[in-house]
């Protein structure tokens, strides 16, 4: 009996997700566990594997699509065994197309379109090859690179030209047989009746093209969010300057003891003092629950931690950093930025968040102010730590200073809590073997 | 027809080069007594004597690193192996001694030496016998490999990589000994590493060496009988392989054939086109064609062997293909 793959949801917002690669192919052999697709979903690329196994029978999505979640997206079975058209539940739209007959216009090599079809049960119907006609509107013209570059030159549209080649193909003899045809069409400047202006001075060089793409889901996805969060959310903003002498002092003993895979960044001591911090601040580990007028204090210390991927950011979780010691904080992070920035995300890296810290010291900033992650209370954006000239008792000495900038939710605080949380923040930072203890 | 063979061009270049410089020798199979497998050195060991013109034992790795030795130390060896096939008993002293002794060691030493041999197929040598694995010599950075088509080429060529300081292989057609040409008088030296235009047209390039020089040239004849006009380039050289002329010829023509004796897979056409690809996308108009041997171990019989070797009528097909 063949199984039905469906769209699995990979988060409690997850409404669609777009199958992106197809990683087993039709006619394939499936262990259970293996890898079936990748799937894109608002925040992640992530893996579906197959929980069952067999041969994967048919595609019932075409990469590229997306699918709402629980939508069947693949048939696996025995070897030989056919689809039961019946046993697909409620087919719509793109998901169940059969396989494409033959590409019109396309060189249609009908050997490979029935090759990778065997496994369907339908006819397919493969068109022959067409007698010349010019492209149809909104089609790439098929031409030689040669017919491509002399039409770029010439200034003639290849939808215009038809092709004598094989499967319609544009070559030079066609360019050159349209331009004997169409002279007038290729030369705009007609003599003008009145005396001709003075030339414009002409803009030489190269223009950059105008491009307009789709929006990738996960831009799409920051965007909504984002703007939910600064519509919805009140925001108000407090900066501390830290002194982080003794801290980067304490990181560099600590990385002459750790091996080059293990050293901690100043983003792991960071966390590991917010988390501790915000043990007496529960007001920032909260959420708001408009709909039941209620406010939600988290019973565990997750702090979130912004990482810049390929068209956008992800927020990668420290569960409990509370609790943890910095060097499995940080090892935890470290595999987490990896999968997110090879896009191999697992659900559980990115969910669950009660606070976040967004760190651009890396970067050379000053300070900057960061958006809250909702349904969060508050978000720590940090600044590089620079050296500047810093009054002590009366002169002036060089210091490594790094100033921190606390996004809130006035729903939820108000600025004197938020004033008191980079004071407190500064306990750990400024005299950081509290960590330790 | 007018000319000599191809066979007396390269005797020829020997002979000139042995009378002009005391340090060229050549050994190998049968070369001195008897005079050559293939008749190329007879007279060599009466005038010359047997310190100059060394009968070896049959033993192809022996041969390769005794010249290699006799190269290291300021000797210029032209080392013949009967055929190409026996040269992968000599392949380690080919590519990983002679090819690289130069840069191993800084440049302290070079190796001037020349091994000529003999590649190819069609007189029912058999599958070991038969083999053009050109290409497979040609992989290797540090070794020049030369294969010309024609006497003027064979002598201008030889005469030129018995001089130089880099080792050479020097790949000769077992079927074209017989083929005629004319060969300027007087010193004939033409550079390695330049191809050459052997037939000017203006509707397909063919790019071909060789003993498939001849056959191209056969097909073109009767193309242009059909108005058809082909321009056919000779690498002469495949290593190092001199594109200039081919690009020069396809950007006129915009549509090519790379007709080769050996494999198609990896082979002189494969490399070849991609470099046309990469260098002259925008002037091509149509798929470059590739004509080469059928992808067997190459049949003895006689019928089946020719079905496999490249012949006039593939050539003229493919042509036919991509106009």
């Amino acid at each position: 009996m063949a199984e039905i793959v469906t769209m699995p949801k990979l988060g409690f917002d997850m409404a669609e997700g777009t199958l992106v690669r197809w990683v087993i192919n039709e006619g394939e052999n499936v262990a259970k566990g293996a890898v079936l697709a990748e799937i894109e979903t608002d925040k992640a690329t992530v893996e579906v594997e197959s929980a069952f196994e067999g041969v994967l029978l048919r595609h019932l999505v075409q990469e590229g699509t997306p699918v709402p979640i629980n939508d069947p997206i693949a048939v696996i079975g025995q070897p030989g065994e056919s689809v039961d058209q019946g046993i697909l539940p409620g087919k719509k739209g793109d998901a169940e197309k059969p396989k494409e007959t033959g590409k019109p216009g396309g060189d249609g090599k009908p050997g490979e379109e029935a090759v990778s079809s065997t496994a369907t049960s339908e006819p397919i119907s493969i068109q022959p090859p067409e007698t010349p006609v010019a492209s149809a509107p909104g089609e790439a013209p098929h031409a030689s690179p040669l017919a491509r570059s002399m039409a770029a030159e010439l200034g003639i549209d290849l939808r215009a030209v038809k092709g004598s080649g094989p499967a319609g193909r544009i070559t030079r003899k066609d360019i050159e047989a349209y331009q004997q045809k169409a002279p007038q069409a290729l030369k705009p400047e007609v003599a003008p009746e009145k005396a001709p202006l003075p030339p414009v001075a002409q803009v030489k060089g190269f223009i950059r093209e105008t491009r307009k793409v789709p929006l990738p889901r996960l831009r799409a996805a920051i965007g909504r969010r984002m703007a939910e969060s600064m519509q919805q959310a009140p925001h108000f903003y407090v900066t501390h300057t830290y002194d982080v002498d003794a801290l980067l002092d304490l990181r560099t003993e600590f990385n002459s003891l750790l091996g080059e895979q293990d050293k901690l960044s100043l983003n792991d001591f960071i966390v590991k003092a917010v988390a501790l911090t915000l043990i007496e601040y529960p007001n920032l580990n909260a959420s708001l629950d408009l709909k039941n007028s209620s406010l939600v204090y988290h019973g565990e210390i997750n702090i979130g931690v912004a990482v810049a991927v390929e068209n956008g950011l992800l927020t990668v979780v420290s569960r409990n950093s509370d609790q943890k010691p910095m060097r499995q904080i940080s090892s935890e992070l470290k595999m987490m930025v990896n999968r997110a920035r090879e896009g191999k995300v697992r659900p559980e890296d990115i969910e669950g968040s009660t606070f976040t810290v967004s760190n651009m010291g890396m970067y050379d900033v000053d300070q900057f102010t960061a958006i809250i992650n909702p349904p969060e209370a508050a978000i720590l954006a940090i600044g590089s730590a620079m050296q500047v000239p810093v009054v002590v008792d009366g002169e002036i000495k060089v210091g490594t200073r790094m100033k921190a900038t606390l996004s809130v939710d006035h729903r939820i605080s108000d600025g004197a809590e938020g004033a008191r949380f980079l004071q407190g923040l500064a306990k750990f930072i400024e005299h950081p073997v509290r960590l330790l203890i | 027809m007018p000319g000599i063979t191809l066979r007396e061009a390269i005797s020829q270049a020997l002979w000139e080069e042995m009378e002009r410089d005391p340090n060229v020798f050549i050994m190998g199979e049968e070369v001195g007594v008897w005079g050559g497998s293939y008749a190329v050195t007879k007279g060599f060991y009466d005038h010359f004597g047997p310190e100059r013109v060394k009968d070896t034992p049959i033993a192809e790795a022996t041969i390769v690193g005794a010249a290699i030795g006799a190269a290291l130390t300021g000797l210029r060896p032209v080392a013949e192996l009967m055929t190409i096939n026996f040269a992968f008993s000599a392949f380690e002293h080919i590519v990983n001694q002679a090819a690289k002794l130069h840069y191993m060691f800084a440049g302290q030493m070079t190796v001037p030496l020349v091994i000529r041999t003999v590649s190819g197929g069609g007189r029912q040598l058999a599958a070991t016998h038969s083999q053009t694995p050109d290409v497979v010599f040609a992989h290797f950075p540090g070794l020049k490999v030369v294969a010309p088509g024609t006497p003027e080429d064979a002598k201008g060529l030889l005469k030129t990589a018995i001089r130089i300081d880099d080792p050479v292989l020097f790949i000769e057609s077992a079927t074209l000994y017989q083929l005629r040409g004319e060969v300027p008088e007087g010193e004939t030296l033409i550079p390695i590493g330049k191809s050459k235009i052997q037939r000017p047209g203006t509707d397909v390039t063919i790019v071909t060496y060789s003993k498939m020089l001849e056959i191209s040239m056969k097909a073109a004849n009767q193309l242009s009988q059909e108005g058809i006009e082909v321009e056919i380039v000779d690498l002469r050289t495949l290593r190092p392989l001199d594109m200039e002329p081919v690009l020069e010829s396809f950007k006129k023509t915009n549509r090519a054939v790379i007709v080769e004796e050996g494999w198609r897979s990896y082979g002189v056409g494969a490399e070849v086109a991609a470099r046309i690809y990469e260098q002259a996308f925008d002037y091509v108009d149509a798929p470059i064609g590739r004509v080469a041997q059928k992808e067997v171990p190459l049949p003895y019989n006689q019928t089946l062997e020719q079905l496999a070797l490249p012949q006039v009528d593939d050539v003229i097909k493919a042509v036919k293909e991509v106009l």
